[in-house]
C-alpha cells in the first residue's frame, strides 16, 4: 500500500495498520493532507485545518488506544481547544474555542486527532450547507449539487475520502440527511446519550452529536468513544454504555422491522421509493420480519419542530450580543443600536428568520397558540414512537424524500426546504436514535449517480440494536463500497525526473 | 384563528434585537406568514388531555457535587473579546 492509498481506508482498516505499526500517525496525516489539498478545492468541505497542531498530536499518539492515531474531522459547531469554532457564521468569524467539547475530549482520550473543522449551514440551520456564510459545500457525487445539511461538510469530506470519519450534529436530521445525500453512514444517538457540553447550542432539547463514517462499524467505533455520562451536561444520561461493536455480525432472525403507513406519502422520488422497497425486501431475505405500524401524528411533526426548535434557538442565540466574544458593530451610539446592528451584520438570513419566528412563538399573546400547543404535540409524537417500538425493533424509511438537489434550487423557499425534513425530524422530537446508510443510487438525466439513504430509527438508548441491523444490511450489500467519480477521476500530478 | 396569523416582522425583529432592511422585513413577512400558515394544522388536534413535553427524555433534578474545579483564566476568557482594557470587557455606553 502506498501513501496515496491511505485516505481510501475506513477507520477500522486504518486502525489495523496503525496498531500493527505498519504506518505511522504522521504518515497517515500527511497522506490525508495531500488528499485534502487535491479534493477540497472541488467540494469545499473544510472551513479550517490545523495540520501543525495535528502533527504534534500525531507525534505523541498512542497507537494502542482504540482510535490511536486516527484523524477525525469536526463540524465547526463543536469546540476544539485553540481551533476556530465559527458555526460558519460571520458573528463568530474570529472566535477560537477556549476549551474542548466533552465529545472531543473523549475522542482525544481514545487516541483520535481532531485536525480540521467542517463546513455547515450557519448555526446548523439548514438542509443543504448553502446557509454557510463562507461557501456552500458541493456533493462529491455531482459537484453541481448540495451535499445536504447542516453537517454537509462532514458528509462530503467522508464521501470524498478527505476524512476517515467526522463528527456532526443532528437537531432535525442534520447528520442523517447529509449522510444520505452524500452516500455515507450518519448516526444520530438518542437524546442524552452523548454530552452536549462544548457544542454551540442551537435547540438544546434536540441537539445531539454523532459520527459520519464510511461504514456502520466505524460509527460503532466512534460511538464507543463518544457516548456516556457527563456531569457538565445535566441532560446527558447516567446510563451504562455498551460496546457498540459487540452485536455487529449477529444475524437478523427474530428482528422485527416496522413500516409506517404515514410514511407512504406523495412527494417521495420514485427512485428513492424503489430503493427503499428493495432494501425492505432484502431485510426480509436476511430473516427480518416486516410489520406494518402506525405513527399517526407524523403529519404534525414538521410544524411542531419548527415552532419548538426556533423558540429554543431564539433564546440560545440571544448570547450573541457582541460583548464578550464574536462580532461587534462599529460606532454604535447606544445599546439598542449596538445589539441591533451587531446581530444584523453577524447573522445570515436563515438565522435571522428563525430567531424572529422563535421570538414570535414565545411572545406574549402567541405563546399558548404556538409554543405551548407544540409542546403537547411533541408528546403525541413521542407516544407514537413508544407504541411502535412495543411492536418492532426498528422503523425503516427513506432518510430524505429526494436525492441531492442542485445548488440554489431550494434555497429560495424556506417552507419547501423544511418540508423535506419529514422523515428525520420526528426522531428529534421523540429523542430516539437513528441511522442513515447507503441503499442505492438514482441516475440523473446527465448521467450522475446520486446516493440514496435508508433510515433506521430505534427506541431511545437502543443504539446497539440499530447498529446491528444496519451492519447486517450493509455487509450483505455493496452500496458502501461505491466511491464518487470525483475520487476515481482525480489526476495525480505525474512525476518528472 | 385570525389572531394567530398576524406576525408583524418589524415589531418582532425589534424584540429580537435584530435590525432588518426594508427588503428583508418584507421578504421575511411573506415567508414567515407561509410557515405560520402551515403551522395552523396543529390547531386541528384536540390537546386538552395531553401533557406537554419540554424534553424528549424526562429527567429531573440533576445535581452534581459542588466541588471547585479549574475554569478559564481571565486572560483566556478575554481572548475572544471584541474590545478589552485592563483585564475587562469594554462595552458600549449604557447610561447617558
Amino acid at each position: 500500500m502506498t501513501a496515496s492509498d491511505l485516505p481510501a481506508l475506513n477507520i477500522a482498516e486504518l486502525r489495523d495498520l496503525l496498531g500493527r505499526r505498519e504506518v505511522s500517525p504522521r504518515a497517515v496525516l500527511e497522506a490525508l493532507q495531500s488528499r485534502i489539498a487535491e479534493i477540497d478545492p472541488q467540494i469545499d468541505a473544510y472551513l479550517s485545518i490545523d495540520f501543525d497542531a495535528a502533527l504534534e498530536e500525531a507525534a505523541r499518539a498512542d497507537v494502542t488506544l482504540p482510535l490511536g492515531g486516527v484523524p477525525i474531522a469536526i463540524k465547526d459547531i463543536i469546540s476544539v481547544a485553540g481551533q476556530p469554532c465559527t458555526c460558519a457564521s460571520k458573528i463568530l468569524r474570529n472566535y477560537r474555542a477556549p476549551y474542548d467539547a466533552t465529545v472531543v475530549r473523549k475522542l482525544k482520550a481514545a487516541g483520535a486527532i481532531p485536525f480540521g473543522k467542517t463546513n455547515m449551514d450557519e448555526f446548523a440551520m439548514g438542509s443543504s450547507t448553502e446557509n454557510s456564510s463562507v461557501k456552500p459545500t458541493r456533493n462529491p457525487w455531482d459537484i453541481s449539487r448540495v451535499s445536504g445539511g447542516s453537517s454537509g461538510g462532514s458528509a462530503a469530506a467522508v464521501a470524498a475520502d478527505a476524512a476517515f470519519g467526522a463528527l456532526g450534529t443532528d437537531t432535525g436530521g442534520s447528520i442523517r440527511q447529509p449522510a444520505s445525500l452524500s452516500g455515507v453512514v450518519g448516526f444520530k444517538p438518542s437524546y442524552g446519550r452523548v454530552s452536549r457540553f462544548g457544542l454551540v447550542a442551537f435547540a438544546s432539547s434536540f441537539d445531539q452529536a454523532g459520527p459520519l463514517t464510511k461504514t456502520v462499524s466505524d460509527a460503532a467505533l466512534l460511538m464507543n468513544a463518544m457516548a456516556g455520562h457527563d456531569p457538565l451536561d445535566s441532560t446527558c444520561l447516567n446510563e451504562a454504555v455498551p460496546d457498540y461493536t459487540a452485536n455487529l455480525g449477529r444475524d437478523l432472525r427474530g428482528i422485527r422491522l416496522g413500516l409506517a403507513q404515514e410514511y407512504m406519502i406523495a412527494g417521495v422520488d420514485p427512485k428513492v421509493r424503489a430503493a427503499v422497497d428493495a432494501a425492505v425486501a432484502h431485510f426480509e431475505s436476511l430473516g427480518a420480519e416486516i410489520v406494518a405500524v402506525s405513527l399517526p401524528h407524523t403529519e404534525y411533526a414538521v410544524a411542531t419542530y419548527y415552532i419548538l426548535a426556533t423558540a429554543e434557538a431564539s433564546a440560545n442565540l440571544a448570547r450573541f450580543d457582541g460583548v464578550r466574544y464574536g462580532h461587534r458593530a462599529e460606532n454604535t451610539r447606544n445599546l439598542f443600536e449596538h445589539y441591533g446592528r451587531t446581530r444584523e451584520e453577524g447573522f445570515g438570513p436563515e438565522v435571522k428568520r428563525r430567531i424572529i419566528l422563535g421570538t414570535y412563538v414565545l411572545s406574549s399573546g402567541y405563546y399558548e397558540a404556538y409554543y405551548a400547543r407544540a409542546q403537547k404535540v411533541r408528546e403525541l409524537v413521542r407516544q407514537d414512537f413508544a407504541r411502535a417500538f412495543e411492536q418492532v425493533d426498528a422503523l425503516v424509511s427513506p432518510t430524505s424524500p429526494v436525492p441531492a438537489f442542485p445548488l440554489g434550487e431550494r434555497s429560495v423557499d424556506p417552507l419547501q426546504m423544511y418540508l423535506a425534513d419529514i422523515f428525520t425530524i420526528a426522531a428529534n422530537l421523540a429523542g430516539i436514535c437513528g441511522i442513515s446508510l447507503p441503499c442505492g443510487f438514482a441516475q440523473t438525466e446527465d448521467g450522475a449517480q446520486l446516493p440514496i439513504g435508508l433510515q433506521l430509527l430505534g427506541a431511545a438508548l437502543d443504539e446497539a440494536r440499530i447498529l446491528q441491523i444496519a451492519h447486517a444490511y450493509e455487509q450483505s450489500t455493496d452500496w458502501h463500497k461505491k466511491r464518487p467519480p470525483l475520487v476515481a477521476n482525480v489526476q495525480r500530478p505525474t512525476r518528472k525526473e | 384563528m385570525a389572531e394567530t396569523a398576524h406576525i408583524d416582522v418589524a415589531h418582532v425583529a425589534k424584540l429580537a434585537r435584530i435590525n432588518l432592511t426594508k427588503e428583508e422585513t418584507k421578504l421575511f413577512q411573506t415567508q414567515l406568514e407561509r410557515v405560520l400558515g402551515y403551522a395552523e394544522k396543529l390547531r386541528a388536534l384536540d390537546l386538552s388531555h395531553v401533557e406537554s413535553a419540554a424534553h424528549a427524555v424526562p429527567i429531573f433534578n440533576v445535581f452534581r457535587e459542588d466541588e471547585p474545579r479549574d475554569g478559564l483564566s481571565a486572560e483566556e476568557a478575554l481572548r475572544n473579546a471584541p474590545r478589552q482594557a485592563n483585564g475587562l470587557f469594554v462595552v458600549t455606553k449604557v447610561v447617558e
